[in-house]
């Protein structure tokens, strides 16, 4: 009966830390899918490593509310990220703009790959030449029928 | 030809230092300090009551002054580190502090001012951290330094030290002033 009881007590602590789990959600199936589509590609500033949609942060839930009221206010998503560079500036976006801060960033990387193809273009050239410069000379070939030879 | 390799071998090394210099000031970036867009820009205005009182704070109140605004709340272990702190300050320094209690129950809030003293002119209430938001809080303790025309200076995030009040925030605040 006791085991029973624990039991349960076990059952029923399971359900509600299932319920504090699943925030619900859907009140409107579309601003949700919204806001989702939005906070995914912010970062929560509370635990960085975290997306403002997965975030459990006290703040993040804040944000998200924030973000529900503005779809609600039928502002665009530019609109709505704007409103949270504006306020957290644009560490809060995983994607960040284009401008001249960003270009290392967005452009580095493929500077490096073009380096990259041009020193293995450089290289591969010199040593295909090399292998057409560097003929046998007398001795050596003399050498190398005598190894072939035994 | 011998000269040339050398210097294809000494790249890879000057890439590696390169690195580490690179990563070295990346260590000493604290991540936790999001520079703040805010700066130089008006701060958001805003009417929020007073902790205990029946009158309401708006920033344009203290317009022509220089003032700070700390953000801080009674469930906020580091603003308790930052308390004697601002104490002193209130004690030596007739500059408006303003506190901004966020997302706090005005009891709690209340219940910290009896306890450990208040050093705030006035305190506002901002019990569903919107205000908050739109200052661009994201950790508590954070100090808004705003200047005579309602504009904001500097943005103290965590607590405000000893070594922060005497040598970024002090004299900014003086020259400010002027």
């Amino acid at each position: 009966m006791k085991t029973l009881g624990t039991l349960l007590i076990a059952l029923f602590m399971s359900v509600s830390v299932l319920a504090k789990e699943a925030t619900p959600v859907a009140r409107d199936p579309v601003t949700e899918a919204r806001l989702i589509d939005l906070s995914k590609d912010m970062r929560c500033l509370v635990c960085q490593n975290e997306s403002l949609a997965a975030s459990d942060a006290d703040l993040a839930k804040d944000l998200r509310d924030q973000i529900r009221q503005l779809i609600n206010q039928g502002k665009t998503d530019k609109e709505i990220t704007d409103y949270m560079v504006q306020r957290y500036g644009n560490f809060i976006r995983y994607k960040p703009p284009v401008d001249a801060t960003t270009y290392a960033l967005w452009f580095g990387p493929f500077l490096l790959l073009l380096v990259g193809i041009g020193v293995l273009i450089s290289v591969v050239r010199k040593r295909n030449s090399q292998s057409e410069e560097a003929p046998l000379s007398a001795q050596q070939q003399q050498h190398a029928t005598e190894l072939l030879r035994e | 030809m011998k000269k040339s390799i050398n210097f294809w071998y000494v790249i890879p090394l000057l890439v590696f230092i390169g690195l580490v210099a690179f990563m070295g000031l990346g260590l000493r970036h604290d991540p936790h300090e999001v520079p703040s867009p805010l700066i130089n820009k008006s701060a958001p205005d805003f009417t929020l009551p007073q902790l205990g009182k029946s009158e309401t704070f708006s920033p344009h109140d203290l317009l022509g002054q220089v003032w700070l605004l700390n953000v801080w709340a009674s469930w906020c272990v580091s603003c308790r580190d930052e308390h004697p702190i601002l104490l002193k300050f209130a004690r030596d320094y007739s500059v408006p502090l303003i506190g901004l209690d966020y997302k706090d129950r005005p009891q709690d809030g209340e219940g910290w001012v009896t306890n450990y003293g208040n050093p705030y002119t006035k305190i506002a209430v901002d019990l569903d951290g919107r205000v908050g938001i739109n200052y661009g809080v994201y950790g508590v303790p954070e100090t808004y330094v705003i200047d005579k025309k309602g504009v904001i200076r500097y943005k103290q995030i965590g607590p405000i030290t000893e070594d922060a009040l005497k040598n970024t925030l002090l004299p900014l605040i003086k020259e400010l002033q002027q």
